[in-house]
């Protein structure tokens, strides 16, 4: 049995530690914002924050989440100013990697409120969208961090 | 956003609201009330429907597969501007595969080749029209006033002369009583509320919430979790394999023999993946252990000195070309493809006795639901598809694989099963974008026009295995687009397609064969404008002077990307055109080459596209940029490679795909046009590679006749310059 702290609700999952969070969030809590993208923490689909850092939890055994902060895409608030602008620049197309982006663009924003150019791309490099909606991506992390003015 | 609703609930509503539906019939498409279709429906079969509740939300069914391209939202804008409706009412649902459902267009119900609202712009807009009809009608009577007084204005129907209005909603008791209207009158352009605007996805909420269900988010209770072991190498068999070991493992249930390898199934989804990693099975590669990316393109390449079958033949060019002048040859090759969708193949099955769900993300409804008649031996109206959201399509959905494979699980197990292939299964185990090589040979006569175009393709064939029925003469369609049709004004023009068959499944790959056949015309096209000292905007314009709308593109990408001003220092231009799906984009791709590396850095794209009349052109411009998004990861990175029978490529390390710090800025331009709708789920994808190879030329002199443009190729191709 191992014990989990997702967005603010405690959680007692009988699941080995060695279990992937991605798999105990989505499948058998059926949370099923956060997604499965490539298993080997290179697609960021399945991005959520850990004590308010972006991780991989396809990559995060679900023992060593213990005792932290878990947060997916359904705990991220609707006013987030990440998610409003999302909404604003219409960036998702398909919308499968868009929660793992999101969860991505959130962290960046809580460590730097104004990031560079270079540091949006550096931070979500990360992170595939087959569909192409990065142009819009940037957009949307530029809003967010202009307090949702252009 | 999203309403789930089945046809038995859509009769039980009918009480209660005003239905419309669109049936289908050998004449075209015919308009039926709820009441009237109950009665026909054996003999009309309707396809796409629309409601109004009386609490005034109207829902229109969207037959179409959502994979990003945004149909849940253009089709429901149709319905709604015909209808006047209140956008903020509109909501949509998915339809199940059912005959009534079939794009007529197709025979089908499925979703590809760019067609969503070019085959559905008339029939929603005329549900649309005799939905508002009915409802103007309602108040009149109402009113007892004349019908033409009234008039449909944002969800209500207003008497102009008393000022009286009232709420669709309160309208469609009596409004469903009415006889449906088979030939309303259509809005005029200028009357159109929403087509032609930039209007909010409905889908867009769910998406940014994590809310939106997509085939990998399906969950039946008591479900097993199913994992396939499958052969690493095409024709391989099982030799042996731990059976016992992976029955032992936690939580597995079973272990199943399925045609395409050996099944795991758990209660978990890392169980049945930890069975499969202990049921360790050895394969015997009896298939083809020589095979590999090396070997095939050795024979791709002799394939070009074949004979082939004539698919197109202008002129003489044979004689054409014993006539003075120069001579000019270039061959092209491109690799293999994979969808490479961010939602790995999946699928969820219940298979009952009396009836079987299937939920999936898919293109291919119909598809879905033959195969689950065919593996079950239940009856198509016993067979329930839901159709989720797709994390992705670009063609790879249209199969029905990974939808067989959870079939026959559920049959077998005689339990509800969920199948998630891993990122390895899905990168190994796809249907391919065809590898392909390209010979081209044109004469310039002594004025520096091309007298003669002869084009040979060697290229695997699709539609003989999807479609068969549309091979004739035994020629590809897909093959040969964009050739066949080639709109260059040459006098000789000579198309020859050699079909190549090999072990290495092939399928339709977003934008198909424009995909490759763009990249080896246009990037031609650039080497004779080049040869004839020529600009290649000007070169291209001097082709195409019957062609007015390819005209047009290639001058407005040209005029907004700056053509001919002067740029950066390393900095190139290069710019290409193609017709595809019905619709002209032309794109001007800046970039500049690392000289030591070799390395590409693309800086802009400027996209011009004709697609006719649009209905929403946010939508356009988005799938635009995803387009040529998806173009450049081609062009620049991605290639399958093949090895010891199989496929080499595992995941995004080896197959990675274009990322946020290769992405350029892309502008689009829309060029407004009277012509028929054109298709803009594909159009955008096939310039972009000869755009990026032209503007390399451009920046290096150096020509790049292979994808993609790695930075070893283009060094490779600068020693040759």
């Amino acid at each position: 049995m191992i014990h989990l702290e997702i967005n603010g609700k405690k959680y007692d999952v009988d699941v080995a530690e060695d279990v992937p969070l991605l798999w105990v969030i989505r499948e058998r809590l059926q949370m099923i914002g956060t997604k499965f993208g490539c298993g080997i923490g290179m697609c960021g689909s399945c991005t959520v924050h850990l004590d308010g850092k972006a991780v991989r939890s396809c990559q995060t055994p679900a023992g060593s989440a213990q005792g932290k902060k878990i947060i997916t895409i359904e705990g991220l608030p609707e006013s987030h100013p990440v998610k409003q602008a999302w909404v604003k620049e219409q960036v998702p197309q398909c919308g499968y990697c868009q929660p793992g982006q999101i969860m991505q663009a959130a962290a960046l924003l809580a460590e730097d409120p104004h990031p560079t150019e270079k540091k949006i791309v550096e931070h979500m490099n990360g992170n595939l969208c087959r569909c192409g909606t990065y142009v819009s991506i940037k957009s949307a992390i530029r809003l967010a961090s202009a307090g949702g003015k252009k | 956003m999203k309403t789930d609703l089945t046809r038995r609930d859509f009769l039980k509503m009918t009480g209660t609201g005003l239905a419309i539906a669109v049936v289908s019939t050998s004449a075209g498409y015919r308009l039926l009330s709820a009441a009237e279709m109950e009665k026909e429906r054996q003999i009309f079969q309707p396809s796409v429907w629309l409601r109004i509740l009386p609490d005034n939300s109207v829902i229109v069914t969207v037959n179409k597969s959502e994979m990003g391209q945004g149909v849940y939202t253009s089709l429901p804008m149709i319905v709604a501007d015909e209808l006047d409706a209140d956008w903020k009412n509109v909501k949509m649902e998915a339809a199940p595969a059912g005959d009534e459902y079939k794009d007529v267009a197709f025979g089908m119900q499925a979703t590809g080749g760019s067609s969503s609202i070019r085959h559905m712009y008339e029939p929603l807009r005329k549900a649309g029209a005799a939905a508002r009809e009915m409802l103007v009608m309602s108040a009149a009577r109402k009113w007892k006033v004349p019908a033409k007084e009234c008039a449909a204005e944002l969800g209500a129907v207003r008497h102009v002369k008393s000022k009286r209005t009232i709420s669709y909603g309160k309208l469609v008791k009596e409004a469903a009583k009415l006889k449906v209207p088979q030939n309303p009158m259509l809005k005029k352009e200028s009357q159109f509320r929403y087509i032609g605007k930039d209007m909010p996805r409905l889908d867009m909420d769910d998406k940014v919430n994590g809310s939106a269900k997509f085939g990998i988010d399906s969950f039946v209770p008591g479900m097993l979790y199913a994992a396939i072991a499958r052969p690493p190498a095409y024709g391989a068999g099982l030799a042996t394999s731990s059976k016992e070991a992976a029955l032992a493992a936690p939580g597995v249930r079973a272990v199943v023999p399925v045609p395409s390898g050996m099944a795991v199934l758990a209660d978990t989804i890392d169980q049945a993946w930890k069975g499969r990693d202990a049921l360790k099975p050895v394969w015997q590669n009896e298939g083809y252990p020589g095979l590999s990316t090396g070997s095939l393109q050795k024979e791709f390449l002799s394939r070009l000195d074949t004979a082939g079958i004539v698919a197109r033949n202008d002129g003489d060019a044979k004689r054409a070309f014993e006539e003075n002048g120069r001579k000019i040859e270039a061959v092209y090759q491109l690799p293999y493809l994979s969808h490479a969708t961010m939602e790995p193949m999946n699928c969820t099955v219940d298979v009952r006795k009396d009836g079987c769900d299937i939920w999936v993300p898919t293109q291919n409804q119909t598809g879905v639901q033959a195969a689950a008649v065919q593996i079950t031996g239940l009856k198509p109206e016993q067979v329930h598809v839901h159709t989720t959201y797709l994390g992705g399509g670009f063609g790879r959905r249209f199969e029905r694989d990974f939808v067989e494979e959870a079939l026959l699980l559920s049959v077998s197990t005689g339990k509800a099963v969920k199948l998630v292939w891993t990122r390895e299964e899905d990168m190994q185990h796809d249907f391919y974008r065809p590898m392909n090589a390209t010979r081209i040979r044109a004469a310039l006569d002594v004025d520096g026009r091309v007298s003669a175009w002869s084009h040979t393709i060697v290229c695997p064939s699709i539609f003989a295995r999807v479609f068969p029925q549309m091979v004739k003469n035994g020629i590809d369609n897909a093959a040969v687009e964009g050739l066949e049709n080639l709109e260059y004004e040459v006098p000789n023009i000579h198309v020859e397609y050699v079909r190549i068959d090999t072990p290495v499944p092939v399928g339709f790959w977003r934008s198909v064969g424009s995909s490759h056949n763009a990249f080896t015309v246009e990037s031609f096209v650039d080497e004779l404008a080049h040869a004839a000292k020529r600009d290649p905007l000007d070169f291209r314009l001097s082709m195409l002077k019957n062609h007015p709308r390819a005209r047009r593109v290639l001058e407005v990408a040209a005029e907004k990307a700056g053509w001919g001003k002067p740029l950066s220092r390393g900095q190139a231009r290069g710019i290409a055109y193609h017709l595809s799906f019905g619709s002209y984009v032309a794109e001007v791709a800046e970039v500049s080459v690392d000289r030591t590396s070799g390395a590409i850095i693309v800086h802009k794209v400027t996209c011009a596209v004709d697609c006719g009349a649009t209905v929403n052109p946010a939508t356009v411009s988005a799938q635009m940029i995803g387009g040529i998004t998806m173009g450049l990861s081609a062009a620049l990175k991605e290639k399958i490679e093949i090895a010891s029978g199989g496929v080499k490529s595992e995941n995004f390390v080896d197959y990675d795909l274009l990322r946020m710090s290769e992405a350029p800025d892309v502008e689009v331009h829309i060029v407004k046009s009277e012509e028929a709708l054109g298709g803009i789920g594909e159009p955008g994808v096939p310039p972009a590679a000869p755009a990026v190879a032209n503007a390399v030329f451009a920046a290096t002199r150096a020509r790049v006749r292979e994808l993609p443009m790695r930075p070893e190729a283009v060094l490779a191709a600068m020693k040759m310059a």
